[in-house]
């Protein structure tokens, strides 16, 4: 009965268009299918819907001014894109760091790191139907971005990693906060493990789908967890250390099918990674600033700005509570010694001479930060992959090119391949492992 | 007199049923969706607010919530989904990019989306905070409570 | 900076190249200490051959392919080749020079995989045209964009609005 009707009736295929406003909380990109019933023959993937002209941009502003910029790059974890940026300008100035600096800037990159797995994974199981996952996920992520908000100011977008350092130094109590976030975050790690890892349905929906060869992932040029799932060990935290990478005890997992079910267990096996790191940072740091006793008498700001008339005060100023991290017995900790970089404190801009030339100078058109003329690329290890900045500078304050090399451009490239011969199903948590971020893509 | 009286009793019991069981779309685009995602979730719950079903189909939803920037290149999708919506709708803008194209003034951004469509409440910041969301929810809500519903036999009374 | 350059040693890629492509070679420099070489664009896919498929050096991940405009130069445009080798651990960065009435340089999708959309990014942004290329059109703009973004002529806040009124 159906082979008489399959020999009388003309098969076509089916067009179907995943707009780019669809459910996948992932962001906006456009996957066009050539179906036969479920199964896809054919596709072709269109992106650039958050083309915001990131590159054009930067070229007409200052280096400073390029900082919240590459905040809203990889909205997820923006604290690595800071971080990438100011190193590669912090390669061409030839700076030095003070050793607090680093370990603060290590500590709130792993932290960004984990806040991108949470979010990526979260997603990829609400997708597959585990609701649960997702309430979950959010809430760790909520106490992780207390400890960035307490610390920096703000949850998300912070702009708090400056060329020279940091902007301020973590508040009094930040072992307890930090030790209660990473706590939390154990717990919740735990439950998922719980109720994603073993599960029948879970692995039936990622096992063997989507499955890249090791030869395939390096011709298509992924980096990141993607890649360490097909087995290939690179990551850019061992390859080329940077920060103090190379003073603290961690592994890398490694996958070994390069399947969805791999790329989801790699990112739990590093955010367990993270979380040791964090907790030997934590330990280790030097003493900064605000380990120190507070004694002596402090003056309220008029009569500071009176006393500063006759000579410059030697007390202490008691600053209001937003110009915190600009309080100058912190600076030495947190931001390098070499003047014409950073923004002098607030004390001796608002009571010196000296203070306000340089303020000025640091802020006046045509003055700045002046790298030397010549091009430099500088990479760290994003939460997606290798995530490279490559800036050509002129010798004037605003560089003349800027370029992101943006991880998950290269693993969208490989989407097409990816889903072809499977089902319309499968499409999305082989979309949500991927971790495709719109604002890296198209920049 | 009395069709006068009855029908702003209705319209009150309307507007009431209307601003407590919103059906949302969100077109999350950007960052300010991580926002919009801790605000949906348990912490900073919208659920409370009657707000918590999103519906993902243009015809089903009654609040567009545009979150993120909004590009040339999106720019038709945007108005092909706020045509596609069903009366009554209501439109959120938010963050900064979605009000008037944020720290973006490029060839490749639109300037705010009420360029394109009309709308209701705008929530600076970027990102704003889940609690800012709420609050322009709220307000939304008492702009539902306060319009006048739109009924068919009252035009037909009038003519 | 400079003493420092001249005290680096040269990678074994360098040292191979020079002996193999002297012709095509006409810069080695280290800025900031990444090794950079100068290539002339006729020979780029047998280099870029060369430093993928030797044994010893096997430069097999294509990092980034990018370009920049040096407007009032000639040639105008330089196109750079980031690649590395996981077998030495070492980044090499490649450059050539393109003019602007000459924009067609050969496409190196037959070597990497991710080579394709990154030239269409290339082509997007600044309108180098890569002969043999399988699919070249826009990536990130919309077909009916006209001229291209990134070139340095090109200003910042021309808009090209899709729907009327929307600028």
């Amino acid at each position: 009965m159906g082979e008489k009707l399959k020999r009388r009736t003309k098969r076509e295929s089916l067009l179907l268009n995943m707009g780019p406003s669809h459910p996948a909380m992932h962001g906006t990109i456009r996957i066009m299918l050539e179906l036969d019933g479920e199964r896809v023959l054919n596709s072709e993937v269109e992106i650039g819907y958050l083309h915001r002209g990131f590159e054009k941009t930067c070229e007409n502003k200052t280096y400073l001014q390029v900082l919240p910029y590459t905040d809203r790059l990889n909205y997820v974890s923006p604290l690595i894109n800071n971080t990438g940026y100011v190193m590669t300008v912090e390669k061409m100035l030839g700076l030095e760091i003070p050793e607090r600096a680093q370990y603060i800037r290590t500590i709130m990159c792993e932290i960004s790191r984990i806040c991108d797995h949470l979010t990526c994974l979260a997603a990829m199981a609400m997708e597959t139907g585990a609701f649960t996952v997702f309430l979950y996920m959010i809430k760790a992520r909520e106490f992780l971005w207390d400890v960035v908000e307490q610390t920096t100011g703000a949850r998300m977008t912070t702009s708090y990693i400056r060329i020279g350092g940091v902007k301020s130094d973590f508040p009094k109590n930040y072992k307890e906060l930090i030790k209660k976030a990473v706590d939390e975050t154990r717990k919740v790690l735990k439950d998922c493990h719980g109720l994603l890892t073993k599960n029948k349905i879970f692995l039936n929906r990622t096992k063997g789908v989507a499955v890249v060869s090791k030869e395939d992932a390096i011709s298509y040029g992924f980096t990141g967890p993607c890649l360490r799932a097909t087995g290939v060990y690179y990551d850019v935290r061992k390859a080329h250390p940077y920060l103090i990478y190379d003073q603290l005890d961690f592994e890398i997992p490694l996958g070994e099918n390069g399947d969805n079910y791999d790329r989801y267990y790699v990112r739990m096996l590093e955010m367990e990674q993270s979380l040791r790191i964090i907790e030997q940072a934590v330990e280790k740091m030097p003493r900064g600033a605000i380990e120190v006793e507070n004694i002596g008498e402090i003056l309220e700001p008029y009569q500071a700005i009176k006393s500063a008339r006759n000579k410059k005060p030697s007390q202490k100023i008691k600053l209001s509570p937003n110009l915190e991290g600009t309080e100058k017995e912190k600076y030495p900790h947190i931001l390098t010694s070499d003047k014409r970089y950073i923004i002098p404190p607030k004390e001796d801009t608002y009571t010196t001479i000296t203070g306000l030339i340089s303020h000025f100078k640091f802020f006046m058109k045509g003055h700045g930060i002046h790298p030397p003329k010549g091009e430099a690329y500088f990479s760290v290890e994003g939460a997606n992959g290798e995530l490279g900045f490559y800036i050509v500078s002129d010798g004037t304050d605003k560089p003349y090119r800027l370029h992101l090399r943006a991880p998950c451009f290269h693993i969208m490239s490989a989407l097409e391949k990816m889903i072809q011969g499977g089902y319309v199903a499968d499409i999305i948590p082989t979309f949500g492992s991927i971790n495709m971020i719109g604002g890296e893509l198209d920049r | 007199m009395k069709a006068d009286f009855i029908t702003t009793k209705l319209d009150y019991v309307l507007g009431w049923a209307r601003k407590f069981s919103l059906f949302q779309y969100p077109f999350v685009t950007a960052c300010c969706g991580m926002e919009y995602m801790s605000a949906a979730c348990a912490h900073f719950d919208i659920d409370r607010f009657g707000a918590g079903l999103t519906r993902f189909s243009p015809r089903q939803a009654d609040l567009l919530l545009v979150v993120g920037t909004v590009t040339q290149k999106l720019a038709p999708v945007l108005r092909k989904i706020y045509d596609q919506m069903t009366e009554p709708k209501w439109v959120i803008a938010v963050g900064a990019c979605a009000v008037s194209g944020g720290i973006y003034n490029n060839y490749a951004v639109v300037q705010g989306i009420d360029k394109i469509i009309p709308v209701d409440v705008y929530i600076p910041g970027c990102p704003p905070r889940p609690e800012a969301i709420l609050d322009a929810l709220i307000k939304l809500q008492k702009k539902i409570q306060n319009q006048p519903q739109a009924w068919k036999w009252r035009e037909k009374l009038k003519k | 900076m400079e003493g420092k350059a001249k005290e680096m040693k040269q990678s074994s890629a360098v040292k191979l190249l020079k002996e193999k492509f002297p012709a095509d070679i006409l810069e080695y420099s280290t800025p900031f200490g990444d090794e950079t070489l100068l290539i002339r664009k006729e020979n780029i896919i047998k280099i870029l051959k060369f430093l993928k498929e030797t044994p010893e050096l096997e430069y097999s991940l294509l990092l980034d392919i990018t370009c920049v405009d040096y407007i009032g130069q000639e040639p105008r445009f330089e196109l750079i080749y980031h690649v590395y080798s996981f077998r030495l651990n070492h980044r090499l960065r490649i450059k050539t020079k393109i003019s602007e009435k000459n924009p067609f340089i050969e496409s190196s999708t037959c070597l990497w995989k991710n080579a394709n959309w990154l030239e269409r990014e290339v082509f997007d942004m600044f309108g180098i045209k890569f002969k043999n290329h399988p699919d070249l059109r826009r990536i990130l703009m919309y077909d009916e964009f006209e001229g291209h973004p990134l070139r340095k002529d090109y200003p910042l806040k021309k808009r090209q609005p899709r729907l009327p009124g929307a600028e």
